[in-house]
């Protein structure tokens, strides 16, 4: 795409809630059982039933737009999103439109360094649908013969993020994004996993000419499930249109699909307009009215933000900005809490964790926010390397022992014979008898030839079969040689 | 205010009901006077009465995040027109791609 054009984005996020039980009843939200198992009257829309909000899904959505310097409505309505698919039963999904329940925020994402504000429009509750599965054919809803519904899904409460169309390129939307699920995350409110679907990204891309007021034909891309994944669609989609556009060609309002394994996006339908869902106010809601009281108890409860614990980080922690970014993101800042409590020096620790705990996390295909290290006990494993009784080298296998769960770092090296040598006796052995044992290199070393020394160490570092402490072992030569 | 023969239409595909032209011809006229009959409550409320969406003062009502029982399977599909594994079976879904 020539550089004559410019990308506007908005993106639209859905954070399925971790509420015990769904948006409008007590049916469980759980995931996995048999299908159509955790469903009621309500869920199902059976005539005469009453949908009620859940108090807990309220809160989260206040504290989400808190956390994103939103206004709280004081007033905000359910609205009916009227529309024709088998994923909801009630042929309706309770949503909200005109006052969401909070609107008017930001959120700062930086890109390589700079830092830019994104408007959010607004925050709004809604409820999920159910899963459909369609028969024969690629699985896909053209060709197939028939569909299966499972509504265990239908209601379970959901966010949507509106962000404006602040976004202008890939990496800021993947910016955006991430951001977003570090807050939500912190907040404890969902566990917001792209890959598994509890947080979802819609982008609205359009591209314009450098310089006009006026945004481009907008396109909705559906079908990213992760960061790497967002940003890619995004940019195909950028593109795509600049393409179309140097040809002479428009662009089509339409939504798109993201093909993540063809990096491409194709036509899924031409959008229907807004009118068409028939919005209006549900009349078995009554509006929510958010205690002025409430509100500021939840304010005052916001836990630290990603920005937040990266401003510590880097400010009283002394860390660098990569390695914040790094350990905020992987969730991993807990326990680097934990182990600067336990006395660990901060660079060191964080060091430990942004390389080997995370990569070992990526091999065992765990969770680095559920990483099973203690703090203290990554405290401990710091300060055996720091007195030397460990070396780097070994303090990695330690590391791995505490990993799976076979002990605290010092019990480990101790169970795996990975203690270096200490004991100053039995090292004085071993360099007398490398010394014995190489005389023409003691002789060069005694006549000044340092490097021959090179030799010696590593003689004292085999017969220790690797657990002596080199540099111990080179004074020790030294003492002996020179004196 | 009155609904044309295409305004009735528009909303006859957004409700997936077919008419004959004589239905829609009836229905532009019948609903025409639905409104009409709405558009009375325009007349009797002042500037200061905001839109209400319901109609008892009753505001701010929740529910604790506490799990009520659920339907069973069988319960849940037992008035289904089709069933196929445990879950409802409906017909080719069509006018959507996915």
């Amino acid at each position: 795409m020539s550089s004559a054009y410019e990308a506007v984005i908005g993106l639209e996020v859905h954070v399925e809630l971790g509420t015990r039980t769904k948006m409008f009843c007590g049916c469980p939200t759980d995931f996995g059982g048999e299908p159509n198992t955790k469903t009621c009257a309500v869920c199902t829309g059976q005539p005469g039933s009453l949908p009620v909000p859940n108090a807990a899904a309220i809160e989260a959505a206040i504290s989400l737009g808190l956390a994103l310097a939103c206004e709280v409505a004081p007033r905000s309505q359910f609205h009916r999103k009227n529309y024709f698919y088998p994923d909801m039963p009630k042929n309706y999904q309770i949503s909200q439109y005109d006052v969401p329940i909070c609107a008017d925020g930001h959120l700062d994402v930086a890109v390589d360094g700079t830092s830019r504000r994104i408007g959010i429009t607004r925050v709004h509750m809604e409820e999920d649908t159910g899963k459909s599965l369609h028969v024969g054919g690629t699985g896909r809803i053209a060709g197939a013969d028939h569909s299966l519904i499972d509504y265990n899904r239908a209601g379970i409460p959901l966010l949507e993020i509106v962000s404006e169309p602040d976004v202008r390129g890939p990496e800021e939307a993947r910016a955006y994004l991430a951001e977003l699920r570090g807050i939500v995350r912190a907040l404890g409110i969902s566990d917001a996993k792209l890959e598994e679907g509890s947080m979802r990204c819609d982008a609205n891309v359009s591209v314009r000419r450098r310089g006009d007021e006026a945004f481009g034909t907008r396109v909705e891309v559906k079908n990213m499930n992760s960061l790497r994944s967002l940003q890619r669609a995004v940019a195909h989609e950028i593109e795509r249109q600049g393409a179309l556009l140097d040809a002479g060609e428009a662009v089509t309002q339409e939504t798109r699909h993201w093909d993540e394994d063809a990096g491409r996006t194709s036509t899924l339908r031409a959008k229907e307009e807004v009118f068409d869902y028939r919005y209006f106010p549900d009349p078995d809601l009554v509006p929510v009215t958010p205690e002025r009281a409430d509100v500021e108890r939840l304010a005052a409860a916001l836990p630290e933000l990603p920005a937040q614990m990266r401003a510590r980080l880097t400010g009283g922690l002394g860390l660098s900005d990569e390695a914040a970014v790094t350990l905020v993101d992987a969730g991993l800042v807990v326990v680097l809490d934990e182990a600067v409590a336990a006395g660990a020096e901060p660079a060191a620790a964080a060091k430990w964790l942004a390389n080997e705990v995370l990569s070992w996390c990526r091999e065992a295909d765990v969770d680095p926010a559920g990483v099973p290290l203690a703090g203290d006990a990554l405290a401990e494993l710091v300060d055996l390397v720091a007195r030397g009784t460990l070396s780097t080298k070994l303090a990695r296998e330690v590391l791995v022992g505490v990993l799976e769960g076979e002990g605290r770092p010092g019990e480990v090296a101790k169970a795996r014979g990975l203690e270096q040598v200490s004991d100053e006796g039995e090292l004085v052995t071993l360099v007398d008898e490398a010394i014995a044992a190489d005389p023409a290199a003691a002789e060069k070393v005694r006549g000044g030839n340092d490097k021959a020394i090179g030799a010696l160490v590593g003689a004292v570092m085999k017969a220790s079969r690797g657990q002596a402490n080199p540099q111990r072992v080179n004074e020790l030569l030294r003492e002996r040689l020179t004196s | 205010m009155s609904l044309s023969d295409e305004q009735v239409r528009h909303v006859a595909r957004l409700a997936r009901i077919a008419l004959t032209d004589e239905e829609v011809a009836g229905l532009a006229s019948q609903l025409s006077d639905i409104l009409a009959y709405a558009e009375q409550v325009g007349e009797v409320a002042a500037g200061d009465v905001v839109p209400t969406s319901h109609p008892y003062p009753l505001a701010g009502v929740a529910r604790a995040d506490a799990p009520g029982p659920s339907l069973g399977q069988d319960e849940a599909l037992a008035n289904a027109p089709a069933v196929e594994d445990g879950r409802f079976r409906v017909p080719r879904i069509v006018g959507e791609e996915a």
